[in-house]
């Protein structure tokens, strides 16, 4: 007799089934995307959640760390809407488009849909997915089981399409904000296509109680058309005990510019996981990614930069700074495809350790099919300079002052990447606060 | 009076290594003090334990700072409290603005104080004049603090600081070292310009020529960890002809 051996399911991976076979009628969609979805559902039931032995998920063990499903979220009520309004202040006043996602769901009365820019257009992921008309797969995540899973329960979001030509003067504002304070599981799924010769700057900031231990999972797809010139803008700041979870995949198109700016401040358990492809001659990509963490948080930014075209670039710069027992793990990979000659790569991981158990793991990754290529990739970690500490304390700076402005310094060239001056003064506030509270 | 600054039969260590070795040492107001010796006799050691440089173990003795115990005091309320170091090798700090890092430790000094802070255009306009009296290009003062500046600008740099921060005690250790005989006049026209009657300093050098700019009321020698010896500042021209090798041997 064979004995089969199979792997004993997780509460968590046996309450996901459950949620599936309960939700998959009621989700938004026509016949193609139930197809996708079971398809889907089923990629990720033969593998369950990933763990530490999946190496794209070496550091965050998801079997350990996401303990049980979460019911999903209901359709937000007045109050929860309410909310809403008051979501995203951390670039309050600076005049960006503001679309609002409140538990999930688009809300297009909370947002600003008036007098759209020339060439763009809005609409809501649930009403693409009824007409099909949204991509659902994410190509560029493979097999990766919680991309799998967001296929599978994508319920809402946005869709946004930029004309080619357009040149959008107004960023526009994605807030994604959780309201209840009953635990649930949110699904979103968003899009951006750019047509070529476009350009925007786009803003993502979730947030969301410190008291519930809600779920996130997120993903965004980006289309950067050729000549194309796209600034994304991402804060994950999500509630203390929140789990989150985000898939972005962006395709660049030739001679078009993608710049991607990522700070994590929030969550209990974060996963950035970014897939970019550099699918045009000339395509340039530049990530600067920064986690600042402390209590117990774990935040993982996984990076995948494909290069599939002749002289593209790209440049990938991660900062972490960890305090108490805080984890933050950084994972980049540059793959140059054959024949994408010229490429020119290089790839910089920073960690600052503020105590004794703060922990960074940085696994930088090159694999290079091309002869003609310049790649590189460096890591480094370490404590606060005691040297130069003292040279500020000795001007009369006070110890945590003296040591905010060094590590202020130290996530300074991740800031300092936004081009858009008041987004990136904001930021530097929003970062001033962060230390403030290290009192 | 009480004196500006009073060090008795102190005695530090670093790394179990006795550097200061009984040190006794008085500064009057409106004085300037040449502390001259050989290498290793403790020079910097002794301006890095006034600044309070993490490190160094005080085995003895006791530092008074217009009375008050400074030994007990860490190193940013000794700044507010009137001492100043300008170190001999000013440390770079990158993705610090320096402009951003003067208003901060001018701003950081009035609060301890209980004085009202400076607004950045009040502290804009007042570093602006100081640069200017000591030729330094406003435009190195958006730039990250020390970052790519020529020693002789690092030196200039910290003179600035202290003129801004108007000490009550200044600390200048190697000064001249790695400056041009242009910086150094420019350096040194920049610290007489602080010479004041409540304001003391402690001129730390290795060689005499210093002091041709930087004229000193009173000169010791420091060999072994001690004073060996105290004079007028023709002391210091009578070093420069015998050196310092009859302390070596004293001291010994």
């Amino acid at each position: 007799m064979n004995a089969e051996i199979r792997p004993v399911k997780t509460a968590a991976e046996i309450g996901l089934a459950d949620l599936f076979a309960s939700a998959r009628d009621s989700l938004p969609g026509g016949r193609n995307a139930e197809a996708i979805r079971r398809d889907a559902f089923d990629r990720f039931a033969v593998q369950g959640l990933p763990h530490s032995r999946i190496e794209a998920w070496k550091y965050t063990d998801l079997r350990r760390l996401l303990r049980d499903a979460k019911p999903l979220v209901q359709r937000p009520d007045a109050p929860a809407r309410s909310v809403g309004r008051e979501a995203g202040a951390v670039f309050a006043g600076l005049a960006l488009r503001r679309l609002v996602i409140v538990d999930g769901a688009f809300a297009p009365e909370l947002s600003d849909l008036t007098g759209l820019d020339a060439g763009v257009a809005v609409r809501a992921t649930a009403e693409a997915l009824g007409a099909d008309e949204m991509v659902l797969p994410l190509e560029m995540a493979g097999t990766d089981a919680v991309a799998a899973l967001n296929t599978a329960f994508a319920a809402d979001g946005v869709v946004i399409t930029v004309a080619p030509g357009a040149v959008v003067e107004r960023p526009i504002h994605l807030v994604f904000v959780t309201t209840g304070t009953a635990p649930a599981a949110m699904f979103t799924r968003s899009r951006l296509e750019l047509g070529s010769g476009a350009a925007l700057t786009l803003v993502e900031t979730y947030e969301g109680p410190d008291q519930s231990d809600y779920q996130v999972n997120a993903a965004l797809q980006v289309d950067v058309g050729n000549e194309a010139r796209l600034d994304h803008l991402k804060i994950t700041g999500e509630g203390a005990a929140a789990l989150h979870i985000a898939t972005f995949e962006a395709s660049i198109g030739a001679g078009a510019s993608y710049r991607d700016i990522g700070i994590t401040t929030g969550g209990a358990v974060v996963r950035n996981q970014l897939f970019l492809r550099l699918t045009g001659e000339g395509a340039v990509a530049n990530v600067y990614q920064a986690s600042l963490l402390s209590g117990r948080q774990h935040a993982d930014t996984t990076l995948v930069v494909d290069h599939a075209a002749v002289g593209s670039q790209s440049r990938e710069v991660f900062k972490a700074v960890v305090d108490d027992e805080a984890r933050a793990v950084f994972q980049g990979r540059i793959t140059v495809q054959p024949g994408a000659q010229q490429t020119d790569a290089r790839m910089m991981a920073r960690a600052l350790l503020l105590s004794d158990e703060a922990v960074a793991n940085c696994k930088p990754e090159l694999e290079i099919f091309a002869d003609d290529v310049q790649c590189g990739h460096g890591t480094t970690t370490g404590a606060l300079d005691e040297q130069l500490k003292f040279y500020l304390m000795a001007r009369g700076i006070p110890e945590k002052q003296a040591e905010a402005l060094l590590i202020q310094a130290f996530v300074g060239e991740v800031i300092d990447a936004v081009a858009h001056d008041e987004l990136r003064e904001a930021l530097t506030q929003a970062m001033l606060d962060w230390l403030k509270e290290r009192d | 009076m009480t004196a500006l600054l009073e060090i008795r039969g102190l005695k530090a260590e670093i790394d179990d290594r006795q550097i200061l070795n009984g040190l006794d040492l008085t500064v009057n107001k409106g004085e300037i003090h040449a502390i001259m010796g050989p290498n290793g006799a403790g020079k910097s050691t002794l301006s890095y334990v006034l600044s309070g440089k993490p490190g160094y173990e005080i085995t003895a003795g006791e530092v008074f700072l217009n009375g008050e115990d400074l030994l007990a005091m860490d190193p940013d309320e000794r700044a507010a409290k009137g001492l100043f170091l300008a170190f001999q090798y000013p440390l770079e700090i990158p993705g610090v603005a320096t402009l951003t890092f003067l208003r901060t430790a001018l701003n950081a000094q009035r609060k301890k104080r209980g004085e009202e802070e400076l607004s950045s255009p009040d502290v804009l306009k007042r570093v602006r004049e100081l640069a200017k009296q000591l030729s330094i290009d406003p435009d190195m003062l958006k730039r990250p603090l020390n970052v790519g500046f020529s020693g002789g600008e690092k030196k200039r740099n910290e003179t600035l600081q202290m003129a801004l921060l108007e000490p009550k005690l200044c600390v200048l250790d190697e000064t001249d070292s790695g400056l041009d005989i242009d910086a150094l006049r420019i350096v040194a026209d920049g610290v007489n310009r602080l010479r004041a009657a409540d304001r003391g300093m402690i001129v730390i050098t290795h060689y005499q020529r210093l002091l041709d700019y930087i004229v000193p009321d009173v000169v010791h020698v420091l060999a072994a960890g001690r004073i060996v010896k105290t004079g007028g500042k023709e002391l210091a021209l009578e070093l420069e002809a015998t050196g310092y090798a009859q302390y070596q041997s004293e001291a010994a």
